[in-house]
Parts: structure tokens; C-alpha cells; sequence
């Protein structure tokens, strides 16, 4: 990360580690193994800036987002928001801190609580916080309601009287409303209607642009997040696999899963879906609970060599704000028709062998759900 | 070459408590052997609730349903449950988005799959089961002879899948209908199950019909496209004919909406104003209409009093719009 005088940093990241005990079942459970669901993550989002953080699912990225704001503790590392670092914080203690980082969640029929009205939820921050906005909170929900273009008149109405892109709104209503310097967006158009979901990001943008707020942007669509992001980082199994502006990464990506990936979403549109190149990776994410050696990525790399087995790649800058974790990152545009990975054959695991599916979700059925229920959240004043 | 499966003028409504919802309402499309049809359309559009009447998968206790389902030669809306069972699975097969929820979690994917072969062939235990393991070999999973052991929940998402599509090809039938074939599943696997799909295709040359919102996927692998918006066809033609002529301000907007890979960086979205109409209660004149930027161009207001009809612009691609050839051109250009 090069060092600017305009940058100001909202947020800082450093060696991020969220592991989730295994236990075995019975009636005096031992800690068996840990999914380091992420293992290792360092970013950085400037002021105004939304920093794009994509993978599939599995990756750890959405785990990323809730340890930042505390929804999960993080098991080591520093989250320095605004120059406080919020990693070691006491619930009390963090309460102001969110003021300033706030949430909007996938799902916004999971994130309201269905028996509060829209004024309620919108304006349950406030309260929380103990905030007395100039002209009452009443006043204040219905401007924002306004300026994410809903209704202020539907103030007393219950969620379940609007749409799902009209829902996401209040999500978003209620995430700005203290005016907050980082908002953590957790896929907040994946479930919504193409149509509705470019209402969204547009209404995201235009909200960043007037309040200079800072994005954490998590998606698995790579498509949406180029829309967004300036700066786009990638995740695998954990890792943080590649960071570059947007520009760039989608022009030259370095990292072969990275190539992958862009290369795996289809462009709407007959003729040049035809005509580009893909790589079809083979298998699946391999178990987060028993990761692949070395390189985290090598059982599905099409160019993987012996060192990515035994190696682990270390995160390397290769031009200005470009930095990958790659012992042998593609600087050539990759030329030509199918490029195939690792036959599924090969690396999918069989029964018996380490990293088999069924283990991973045998033994997963003996913990209880670490995520926190979303639900739950305006109680907690995110 | 002659219509393999047609559907003709048909309706789908639920009688509810709030009143009736037209899921399907009059839609007629054709597909030919050996093709592949992509519907396309957005949560509510009727797209799912029309490959479910094809597959004479709803309950007419609960659904009202006309029109006529031909598919070689018989009409599937007028034969009996029992007909119609007979058909489901030998001649017409389905591949649902959820495969974690279509596989049975008690039995083993090798017992599934051999009852599938059984309920339609007189074939031995070990004969089913040979035919299990090959069905699973053909979709690209590894080691099947072992793997014919499994339980659902011992494969990922993808590996599923790839069972469910083993599952609708055993007994090679002729039309299959896709819903929503991939929108479970992370993007590098969708593109090993669109592979798989085409390639298949290509080998046993069935009747594909795509139910999916993804304008990607259908660039991928349909040979004609019908655009579904509140339970009526709105566009119909070959892909290049929606991909590089739409003529339909919903298509246009569908396609300004999607977020490309390899669109202007500077550019931003264009989304459709407002929110799809509730499917009790449709607007009076075309349905699209309240959210239509163009229904100012249209003389005497008449978007809002009088449904267009679904008529052929050029031959074989079809629009219900009011405005004219020029109208629709201009519509065109300004949003592309």
C-alpha cells in the first residue's frame, strides 16, 4: 500500500484470523480440529473509497465482514477503525465505535425485525445511541427515507408491506442514518431482481458521493463489484489472494484463480461468450477444516508447479497497489480456447481420504451455528 | 423440422385469499427438436409456474389451468395423472435449482438413481445399478463405483448437481427442462455445469428448455429466448434477435441493467424504474407500462388503457409493444 497525504484511512485490517472450534460429539465435547474459516486477512479501505471483496462461497469473506464488526470475534489480529483498534474491545466499549461502522445484510426479509415499523427500525440507531437529531427522530428517519427513495409517509408501515428492493432500502436507511464513515455491505443485491439490483448499487453510489462514506463491498459476483469497487480484492479459502485497483484487475489479473474466476462469468451477450477464453477449473472449494498445503489453491491450478504444494506464497506487490500471493503470477494475457484445470477426478478427495466432503459435515454437526442472526441486530445498535 | 414440445394460449391462476393470481396468462411458444428455449424473466415473471405445467407438476386442486402442452404429438393437459407419470421422467425430465433439496437426504444417490431407471424399466438390481454408475461417469463424477454409495450430503454442491442431471438424463429423455440450472452454484462450478450441459446436449441431441433470470447463462446456450414479464411473453426470438434487437422496453432494460464484465468502466447502470406489478392486481393496459420510459411516446395514452398483442416484427420474433418500428428503433439506441 503506497502512502499518500489525501489518503485517510477508515479502516485497517492486519493479520485477521477467525478459527471456528470442532468439536466432538457426546456428552463432553473436545475440541477436535478448527476451520479457519479466514486465515490471515490484511486490507485497507480509504475515506470515500469501496474496497470490493470477492470469492465463492465457503471463502471466508462474509466471516471477514461480521469479525470487522465485531458480530463474530475475530481469534486474532487488528481492525483498526477510524485509528481505534476494535479487535480486543469490550461489547461497551464498542458501542460508540459504532456509530461510525454500520452493516447492510443479503437478505432484507431476514434483516427486519417484522414487528417493528419502518420508523422503528430506521430510527433505532439513534436511540441507541442516545442521539437527539435537530427537529426530532421522527423528522430525521423521513429525510432519510426520502433520500433513499422511499415514501416518508410509510413511516408506520411494517416490513412485510414492501418489496425486496424497497426492503434493502430501509436496510439502507438504517445503516447511513447516524451518518456513519464505513458501511460493511454484506451481498446486498444478490437476492434482488436484476432490475431492482441496479436501482441499488446506483442508490449506493449516489450515498457515497454526498456523505463520503467508505464501502466494504461483499459479493460473489465479480460483474456487480465492478461496478462499485476501486479497488477489488480476492478471496480464497481464507486467503487474500490477489488486491488491485478495479482497472487493473479485470484487465490484468495476475493470480490464476483470479483468471479463473473472470473467466467463469458469462457475459450477456451470444457473440462474445463464443469467442472468449475460459479456464475451467475442476472440483470444488476444498474443506476449510483441512487445507490444501503450500498453497492454498494448488489443488485446482492450472499451472501449479511442486513448490506451490509445499510453499505457502506470500502476498508480493508487483506494481502500484497490485500485490499478489502467487509463486507464479500470469503477467501474459493467457491466449487461447478451453484451458481445463486439474481433472475433478484427480482432486476431488474419495471416502477415507483426507479433505472428503463427508467428514467435513459429519463433524461440523456437533457445533452450533457461530453466525449471529442478523435478525437480531437492531437490538444490538449496528 | 417440426415444434418438438408447444404450448398453446396457457393459463396459470391460483385462486387465494386476496383474490386470483395470474401466475401465466395466455403464453404460447414452441421449441424445436434438438434446441434449446431459454424463458427468461424475473422473480414472478411465471417462468417456473410454466415449466411446472409442463411437467404436470402443479395441483389442479389449487391451480386452475387451460391451454394445451403438446409435446410429440400428445397433449399432456388433457391426459391423466396416470398418462402423465408414465411420461415424467422417460420422455421429459427436470433439473431443479436446488439440488440439496431435490435429492432425498435418507437414500443413497445410487438407490435414487436406480428407482428412476426401475419405475420405467424392467431392468435387474445389478443392471439399474451398472446404469446408475454410468449415468454418474457421463456427468464427470469421479469414481463412480464408489461413489454410487454416497449419501447426498456426502457430495458438495456441485457434485449434486451433477447427480441431479445424471438423474433426469438415465433414461435419455427427449425434452429437459432446466430451472434454473445453475444459480445455486458458485461461478466456477456454474461454468463446469453449463459445459457439462451443452456437452451432453451435443451427445444425445434432447430438447433443452432453460428457466433462468441469468442473461448470461441464456448467451451461453439457448438457440431462442421468450422474456417473460408478469405472466405473459413480452418478447420472443433467437438470441441474436434479443441480445442485438430487442425491441421490447423491458428487454432493453434487462439487458441496461446487468452489471458486464466488459462494459465501459466509467458507465453506470441504467436500471428499470419502480417495481414489478402485484400479479392479482395487473394494470389495465400493457403491463409494463408503469415502468415503461417510453409509453409517452404512444399516442391517446394507450399503454395504460389497451394490452398490446404479441405480434411478429420480423419473422419469428415476436413483441408486444405499441410503439412503432421507428419508435422502437429510437428506444434502442438510447438505451444502448
Amino acid at each position: 500500500m503506497t502512502e499518500s497525504v489525501e489518503r485517510e484511512e477508515v479502516l485497517r485490517v492486519e493479520g485477521l484470523r477467525v478459527y471456528f472450534p470442532v468439536k466432538s460429539r457426546g456428552v463432553f465435547p473436545r475440541t477436535v480440529g478448527q476451520i479457519k474459516a479466514v486465515d490471515g486477512v490484511d486490507l485497507s479501505v480509504d475515506r470515500g473509497e469501496t474496497l470490493g471483496l470477492v470469492g465463492e462461497s465457503g471463502c471466508g469473506k462474509s466471516t471477514t465482514g461480521r469479525a470487522i464488526l465485531r458480530l463474530i470475534d475475530p481469534t486474532a489480529g487488528h481492525v483498526v477503525i477510524n485509528g481505534t483498534d476494535v479487535a480486543g474491545m469490550s461489547r461497551r466499549q464498542l458501542r460508540p465505535v459504532r456509530k461510525q461502522a454500520q452493516m447492510i445484510f443479503q437478505d432484507p426479509y431476514n434483516a427486519l425485525n417484522p414487528r417493528h415499523t419502518v420508523g422503528a427500525i430506521i430510527g433505532a440507531p439513534f436511540k441507541i445511541q442516545k442521539i437527539d437529531p435537530p427537529g426530532g427522530i421522527r423528522t430525521a428517519v423521513q429525510e432519510i427515507m426520502e433520500r433513499v427513495g422511499l415514501n416518508p409517509e410509510h413511516v408506520n408501515r411494517y416490513p412485510n408491506e414492501f418489496s425486496g428492493g424497497q426492503r434493502q432500502r430501509i436496510g439502507i436507511a438504517r445503516a447511513i442514518a447516524l451518518r456513519p464513515r464505513l458501511i460493511i455491505c454484506d451481498e446486498p443485491v444478490s437476492a434482488l431482481d436484476v432490475s431492482i439490483q441496479a436501482q441499488i448499487l446506483n442508490l449506493l453510489q449516489d450515498l457515497q458521493e454526498e456523505f463520503k462514506v467508505s464501502y466494504l463491498f461483499i459479493a460473489h459476483d465479480l460483474a456487480v463489484v465492478r461496478q462499485i469497487a476501486h479497488r477489488v480484492a480476492v478471496m480464497y479459502l481464507g486467503h487474500i489472494v490477489e488486491t488491485a485497483p478495479r482497472s487493473v484487475l479485470y484487465s490484468e489479473p495476475m493470480h490464476p484463480y483470479t483468471n479463473a474466476l473472470l473467466s467463469a462469468v458469462p457475459v450477456p451477450d451470444p457473440r462474445v461468450q463464443s469467442e472468449r477464453e475460459r479456464i475451467l477449473l475442476g472440483g470444488d472449494l476444498p474443506s476449510p477444516l483441512n487445507p490444501p498445503s503450500g498453497c492454498v489453491f494448488h489443488t485446482r491450478c492450472f499451472i501449479a508447479q511442486d513448490r506451490c504444494r509445499t510453499e505457502v506464497p506470500q502476498m508480493r506487490t508487483m506494481a502500484p497497489d497490485h500485490e499478489v500471493a502467487c509463486h507464479f503470477p500470469i503477467t501474459e494475457p493467457l491466449k487461447g480456447g478451453v484451458i481445463h484445470g486439474p481433472d475433478p477426478g484427480l482432486t476431488a478427495p474419495l471416502p477415507g481420504e483426507p479433505g472428503y466432503w463427508s467428514e467435513t459435515v459429519t463433524d461440523l454437526g456437533g457445533v452450533g451455528s457461530p453466525r449471529l442472526d442478523s435478525a437480531n441486530s437492531t437490538d444490538e445498535g449496528i | 423440422m417440426s415444434a418438438f414440445l408447444e404450448v398453446k394460449d396457457l393459463h396459470v391462476s391460483f385462486p387465494t385469499g386476496d383474490g386470483v393470481v395470474r401466475a401465466v396468462d395466455g403464453l404460447s411458444f414452441s421449441v424445436e427438436k434438438g434446441k434449446t428455449l431459454a424463458i427468461v424473466g424475473e422473480s414472478g415473471s411465471g417462468k417456473s409456474v410454466t415449466a411446472q405445467a409442463v411437467m404436470g407438476l402443479l395441483n389442479r386442486n389449487f391451480a386452475d389451468i387451460t391451454g394445451q402442452v403438446w409435446l410429440d404429438g400428445q397433449d399432456l393437459l388433457a391426459m391423466s395423472d396416470d398418462q402423465v407419470r408414465e411420461l415424467r421422467g422417460e420422455s421429459m425430465a427436470m433439473i431443479f435449482q436446488d439440488p440439496m433439496s431435490s435429492l432425498h437426504p435418507f437414500y443413497r444417490i445410487g438407490d435414487q438413481l436406480m428407482e428412476a431407471v426401475r419405475i420405467h424399466h424392467k431392468v435387474s438390481k445389478s443392471e439399474a445399478r451398472e446404469r446408475a454408475i454410468d449415468a454418474l461417469r457421463q456427468v464427470g463424477i469421479p469414481a463412480p463405483e464408489r461413489r454410487v454409495d454416497d449419501y447426498p450430503h456426502q457430495l458438495s454442491g456441485g457434485m449434486r448437481q451433477r447427480v441431479m442431471i445424471a438423474m433426469a438424463l438415465i433414461n435419455s429423455p427427449q425434452l429437459l427442462i432446466a430451472d434454473e440450472p445453475t444459480t445455486a452454484l458458485d461461478v466456477t462450478v456454474q461454468a463446469q455445469i453449463t459445459e457439462l450441459m451443452l456437452k451432453l446436449q451435443a451427445e444425445t441431441g434432447t430438447t433443452l428448455m432453460i428457466i433462468t433470470h441469468d442473461l448470461g447463462v441464456v448467451a451461453d446456450m439457448a438457440d431462442e429466448v421468450t422474456v417473460m414479464y408478469a405472466g405473459r411473453a413480452v418478447e420472443m426470438g433467437t438470441t441474436d434477435d434479443i441480445y442485438y434487437r430487442p425491441e421490447m422496453p423491458y428487454t432493453l432494460g434487462l439487458l441496461a441493467s446487468v452489471p458486464r464484465l466488459d462494459s465501459d468502466l466509467s458507465e453506470r447502470l441504467d436500471p428499470i424504474p419502480g417495481n414489478p406489478p402485484s400479479l392479482i392486481n395487473l394494470p389495465r393496459g400493457c403491463v409494463f407500462s408503469p415502468r415503461c420510459t417510453f409509453k409517452g411516446e404512444v399516442a391517446d395514452n394507450r399503454c395504460a388503457t389497451e394490452r398490446p398483442e404479441l405480434l411478429a416484427s420480423t419473422p419469428g420474433h415476436l413483441v408486444r409493444c405499441h410503439l412503432n418500428a421507428a419508435q422502437r428503433q429510437a428506444a434502442r439506441e438510447s438505451t444502448t
